[in-house]
């Protein structure tokens, strides 16, 4: 217990933010902007790292981090509204204040993937912990190969920060294939279940790394296609999702056949997991 | 410009991979080179299904009419694709609507007389069978995901 009393913040004390803007993303998801409460800078993050959110008198939960992690300015959250928490938190306005803890997690492997292809699989709101990393390749853009990002959700309405994928459509120096599971027919885009789109990604299958975050199928099924197509199964990452409770490994809620998602995750290489995620119940 | 024959272009497509000079002599004749303008119907659901393509480029919608929902579109078949099956299985009429979205480039082959052919040279039938279960059983899975809606509820 000595060891916790020495310590100088206590880990399981939110600090004040104060939310900045609420932009309403899709029907049931929305992006809350906060800045510190004391004026200072927002605490730094790594791509792939969550963060505690409590919501004062209601609870408290673990949402990934969405923003750029170069902004010195704003902490950035994209959230699916489905919880008494997330609900709460859709309704606060400008001024509110929410208790943050964190950063938590293993992040994204990106600072190893210099010179190398990347492919990112996201499936829903999985493109929300993959942002970050998308905005620190982006940031260095010189020092890797391809980048192409697969995204598939369920229909044209719930595509996620629409405005920006159409601004990195632009550039000719990614690659973004968008699916849907189901459209109208004034839909002119493709429609089909995410993993059709790997056969039509231009990558070189011995140099990618590939970074997937989505529904548990969604990911065995893309991890199974990657290999298919030649990618190494120790070069496919994957972020896990469970609800979390303390977040700092002690209470065991997160727990995922031997690890702990909030501190051995929630990012895991394929090999770590793969015979995890194939078990009915772990 | 180098001159490429439907031929080179069939042989050298993974989905006709392995097969012997032959079989790709067959599988090519009475095929043709086509291109095909945004919303043009390439078939309609109910109709003969003859004929099968190979997309070069372009994207094509496989459409549905429920009276509920309107049309929709069930499934995209992209460049590098191979659009139809229906030709190989009976009925032998096609499913759903086909309409171009992208203008498409593509090689149409003869469904019908590969169909014919396959019934007396049984090792062209076996070939064909065998690429067009892997094709349907993929096509499938991907379906049978799709309506698991993975992603949650959208209204
Ligand atoms: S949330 Fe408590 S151990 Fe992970």
């Amino acid at each position: 217990m000595a060891a916790v009393i020495d310590k100088p913040v206590d880990p399981m004390m939110p600090v004040p933010y104060v939310v900045k803007r609420v932009r309403r993303e899709t029907h049931d998801t929305f992006t809350l902007e906060m800045v510190p409460f004391d004026g200072g800078p927002p605490l730094r993050f790594r791509p792939g790292q969550f963060n505690m959110l409590y919501l004062f008198g209601v609870g408290e939960v673990a949402i990934s981090i969405s923003g750029d992690p170069g902004d010195g300015a704003r902490l950035v959250h994209t959230i699916r509204a489905v919880g008494m928490v997330t609900k709460g938190l859709e309704r606060l306005r400008a001024g509110a204040v929410v208790g943050v803890r964190g950063p938590y997690g293993r992040p994204w492997p990106v600072d190893e993937q210099l010179g190398r292809d990347l492919v990112i699989v996201a499936g829903g709101i999985g493109l929300a912990p993959l942002r970050p990393a998308i905005l620190h390749l982006l940031a260095d853009r010189a020092a890797y190969g391809r980048i192409v990002l697969l995204y598939g959700t369920r229909s044209p309405a719930d595509i996620l920060y629409r405005r920006q994928l159409e601004r990195w459509r632009a550039r000719f120096d990614l690659d973004i294939l968008v699916t849907v599971d189901r459209a109208a027919v004034d839909w002119r885009g493709s429609v089909g279940l995410v993993t059709t789109l790997l056969g039509r990604a231009p990558f070189v299958p011995e140099k990618t790394t590939a970074l997937i975050c989505g529904p548990e199928i969604m990911m065995r099924y893309t991890m199974a296609g990657l290999v298919e197509r030649g990618v190494s199964e120790a070069a496919i990452h994957l972020s896990m999702e469970r609800n979390m409770k303390c977040a700092i490994g002690l209470c065991g809620h997160c727990q995922f056949g031997p690890t702990f998602i909030c501190k051995d995750g929630p990012v895991y290489s394929s090999p770590e997991i793969a015979g995890l995620l194939k078990q009915r119940e772990v | 410009m180098s001159f490429v024959t439907i031929e080179s272009i069939v042989a050298s497509h993974p989905f006709f991979a392995g097969l012997s000079e032959e079989s790709l002599r067959v599988i090519t004749a009475r095929s043709r080179q086509v291109e095909l303008p945004a919303d043009e119907i390439i078939f309609h659901e109910g109709e003969a299904a003859d004929h099968f393509y190979l997309i070069r480029s372009g994207r094509v919608a496989l459409e549905v009419h429920s009276p509920r929902r309107g049309r929709q579109t069930i499934q995209t078949i992209e460049g590098g694709e191979i659009l139809g099956w229906s030709w190989l299985v009976p009925p032998y009429q096609w499913r759903f609507d086909a309409r171009v979205i992208d203008p498409v480039e593509a090689i149409e082959l003869d469904g019908r007389r590969l169909r014919e052919l396959g019934e007396i040279d049984h090792d062209l039938g076996y070939e064909l069978y065998r690429r067009f279960a892997i094709l349907i059983g993929r096509r499938l899975e991907s379906t049978r995901i799709q309506l698991m809606d993975l992603y949650g509820s959208s209204n």
